[in-house]
């Protein structure tokens, strides 16, 4: 089982992880529009999750596959829910730029 | 059978109480008054059962109704003690309280509260039962309360007056003090005998296990809560006041029965004040010094009810020298003698005053004799047994007290001397200017002068036979009343034998007391005397009118600083302290404006420091390693 890691090394995936992670990171912090800041996250999510197989695979042991299981679905969830969410804002507002929704301020 | 006889002697007043407070105002005045004069005669009838079954067998009896109080060793029942002591007591408590409620259903007959008053009766007869019968000192210190309270509601009876609420109050607030004092003492015993029963502690005292010390602050503090309910120096003010009350209220609570509950308290603890002389010593001198003191006052009052409250309590002092040189059976003689012939002139008082429609200046009276014969006489009988006059009942019981002063304190029995010499001059004053002369009132006022009404004048009648022949149950010859009481009060004193010495002492008091009626005599009834006005009295006696300016004393060293002192709380200290709490608040809501610019509700913005704050952790992380 061990052996696809012999053709790509483990450092690749931190890498691919990594940079997927800074993607996310930065579509979440330029993009106004509330859908592709979601985009963003779940790309984090998902590059998390690749960690969690890499590793997992690296370790032989299934703890890994398993907490990924979880955390797709709760991202699922999340996206459920926050979809809803952004629906309702459309409809209160008109835009799902974030930078409108000042509703918030202390 | 004993038991529930006991209890239904104990709960019958309280019965009445209850039912005058339910249906009192339902049901027509003669019927609330008759209900509530049933239940005390009820009582009254048990307990001569039960004296005459002491009397048969001469042994007191214990009753316990149930657990009260466990703590660990501390162990508290609630029970009664029916003995000699205990009986004598309820015997005048029921007997005089049934004379007094037969009384006031003519005298307040023109009440509309009326069954309100007899409801108060009512709950005063229960609370001086509980107070008398109880086997503990908690017990008798609810009754202890109770009187109080009763005491409170009695003397502003009259509550759309303000000064008659004025003087309840400080009837309340002066016995507070004294209870307070009953308190501590008695916590000082639970702590030193680990018990409040009275048999337990005088069985624990008679093996002498005890630390005398504190037993001493103990009596003392028992003392002082003695003092507030019997009126003695210095808390004695409250009850010349509490004249404010009904007259059948005067005499039965200020006169006859509750503030005998000191002495009764004292006498009923009589083993550990033997064992603490130094405040006996302190007894007697109180109790000299008072009775002197309320007598000077009395000599100088000129209403009618206000004399009768200073020689109450110049009596009540009488008591206290007797107790205070160990003679508790002769201090129980008096209170008996007492309770006889001060109710029977306490309701001729209000039989007076009721004749004259609430007129209670002496100057204003005179003359009464003629219209109010048989008040006039049973008065009279009652003022030559108060002024100590052979052979009527207080002749007998104030020379006993004056002889044991004699043996004991010449100095003291001096002072007691001139204060009973002081009795015979202002009770004959009251009598000469109540009954004497002229009518000095108003032309209306004395249009409708007339005799009260037979309810009013037979317990007048039976009070004032008592007065008369009440001395014989302890004449110098027989000694009943010290043989009864001899199983409670361990006789230290020997009867006193009489001899030369002894004649000559009766004599002494005998002759001081018809001098000063006479003096009396050829004062208001030769001289046609009558008191001045109240703005042209001078001197020391306008001193001793204004009440040595007690009440004035006591208002400027603990009135007035007291004000003072919760004025500052009130002016300075309160706002202070709201400002220091106040800015504690001031300070929160500064924080948290500058604190809320920080949401601005950019989510941006949010999301910004959101990732700032993962790299700041996370680069902290690797730097800490």
């Amino acid at each position: 089982m061990g052996n696809i890691l012999n053709q790509i090394g483990i450092e690749n995936y931190i890498f691919l992880s990594v940079l997927l992670f800074c993607i996310g990171v930065f579509g979440v912090l330029y993009r106004r529009n509330a859908i592709i800041v979601f985009m963003s996250i779940e790309i984090m999510l998902n590059a998390v999750n690749l960690l969690f197989v890499a590793f997992s695979t690296l370790h032989q042991d299934a703890e890994g596959q398993i907490f990924v299981f979880f955390s797709m679905a709760v991202a699922a969830a999340e996206v459920a829910v926050g979809l809803a969410i952004l629906v309702s804002i459309f409809r209160n507002l008109g835009s799902i730029e974030i930078d409108k929704l000042k509703n918030l301020k202390g | 059978m004993e038991n529930n006889l006991a209890l239904v002697l104990l709960l019958s007043p309280f019965i009445g109480f209850l039912f005058n407070v339910f249906f009192g105002k339902k049901v027509s005045k003669g019927i609330s008054g008759a209900i509530g004069t049933i239940a005390v005669v009820v009582s009254f009838l048990l307990s001569i059962c039960f004296f005459a079954q002491l009397n048969q067998n001469g042994k007191g009896f214990e009753i316990s109704f149930f657990d009260w109080i466990q703590v660990s060793n501390f162990k508290l029942d609630f029970g009664i003690l029916l003995d000699q002591l205990s009986l004598l007591w309820l015997l005048f408590v029921t007997g005089i309280g049934s004379l007094i409620h037969l009384y006031s259903i003519s005298y307040m007959h023109d009440d509309e509260n009326m069954h309100k008053f007899f409801a108060y009766l009512n709950l005063f007869i229960f609370f001086m039962i509980t107070l008398v019968v109880g086997n503990n000192l908690l017990v008798m210190f609810i009754g202890w309360e109770g009187v109080g309270l009763c005491s409170y509601l009695l003397i502003g009876f009259w509550y759309k007056n303000q000064p008659y609420n004025d003087a309840a109050k400080k009837a309340f607030i002066m016995n507070r003090i004294g209870d307070l004092g009953f308190l501590i003492g008695m916590f000082l015993i639970a702590y030193v005998f680990s018990t409040l029963n009275y048999t337990e502690i005088q069985s624990l005292v008679v093996k002498g296990e005890t630390n005398s010390s504190l037993l001493g602050v103990a009596a003392l503090c028992l003392f002082i809560g003695a003092c507030g309910k019997s009126a003695q120096l210095p808390l004695y003010t409250w009850l010349p006041d509490a004249m404010a009350g009904p007259t059948p209220v005067s005499a039965l609570i200020h006169a006859a029965t509750m503030v005998t509950a000191g002495i009764f308290m004292i006498t009923r603890m009589n083993f550990l004040f033997d064992i603490t002389p130094d405040v006996q010593n302190i007894i007697a001198i109180v109790g000299a010094v008072t009775s002197l003191v309320a007598a000077s006052i009395g000599l100088l009052q000129n209403d009618i009810k206000k004399v009768l409250a200073y020689s109450t309590v110049s009596q009540l002092g009488l008591m206290f020298l007797a107790l205070g040189f160990g003679a508790y059976n002769v201090a129980v003689f008096h209170v008996i003698t007492h309770a006889f012939f001060k109710a029977c002139l306490f309701l001729g008082s209000g039989s007076v005053i009721h004749a004259l429609h609430g007129e209670q200046d002496m100057r204003n009276m005179g003359g009464l004799k003629k219209y109010m014969p048989i008040t006039f006489w049973t008065m009279m009988i009652s003022t030559l047994a108060i002024s100590g006059i052979f052979p009527f009942a207080g002749f007998w019981s104030k020379d006993e007290i004056l002889m044991t002063a004699f043996h004991n304190n010449t100095v003291l029995w001096v002072v007691a001397s001139i204060a009973s010499i002081m009795t015979a001059f202002y009770m004959f004053r009251l009598m000469y200017l109540t009954f004497f002369k002229e009518f000095r009132g108003t032309e209306e006022q004395k249009h409708h002068l007339h005799e009260s009404p037979s309810l009013i004048t037979i317990p007048l009648v039976i009070l004032a036979v008592l007065a008369a022949i009440g001395g014989a149950i302890n004449l110098p010859g027989s000694m009943w009343l010290n043989h009864f009481l001899e199983p409670v009060l361990v006789a230290k004193h020997e009867a006193h034998h009489l001899g030369t010495q002894e004649y000559m002492l009766m004599g002494i008091a005998l002759v001081g007391a018809l001098i000063a009626i006479v003096w009396a005599y050829s004062k208001y009834i030769k001289q046609s005397f009558v008191p001045k006005e109240d703005n042209q009295i001078t001197g020391f006696s306008k001193t001793v009118y204004n009440l040595y300016y007690v009440d004035e004393f006591y208002t400027f060293i603990i009135v007035k600083p007291l004000n003072a002192l919760s004025n500052f709380f009130r002016t300075t200290l309160e706002p202070a302290l709201g400002k220091l709490v106040f800015s504690f608040g001031t300070l929160a809501n500064g924080i948290s404006n500058q604190g809320r610019k920080i949401q601005t509700g950019s989510v941006g913005l949010y999301l910004f420091v959101f990732v700032l704050g993962i790299c700041a952790i996370i680069s902290y992380l690797f730097i800490a390693r």
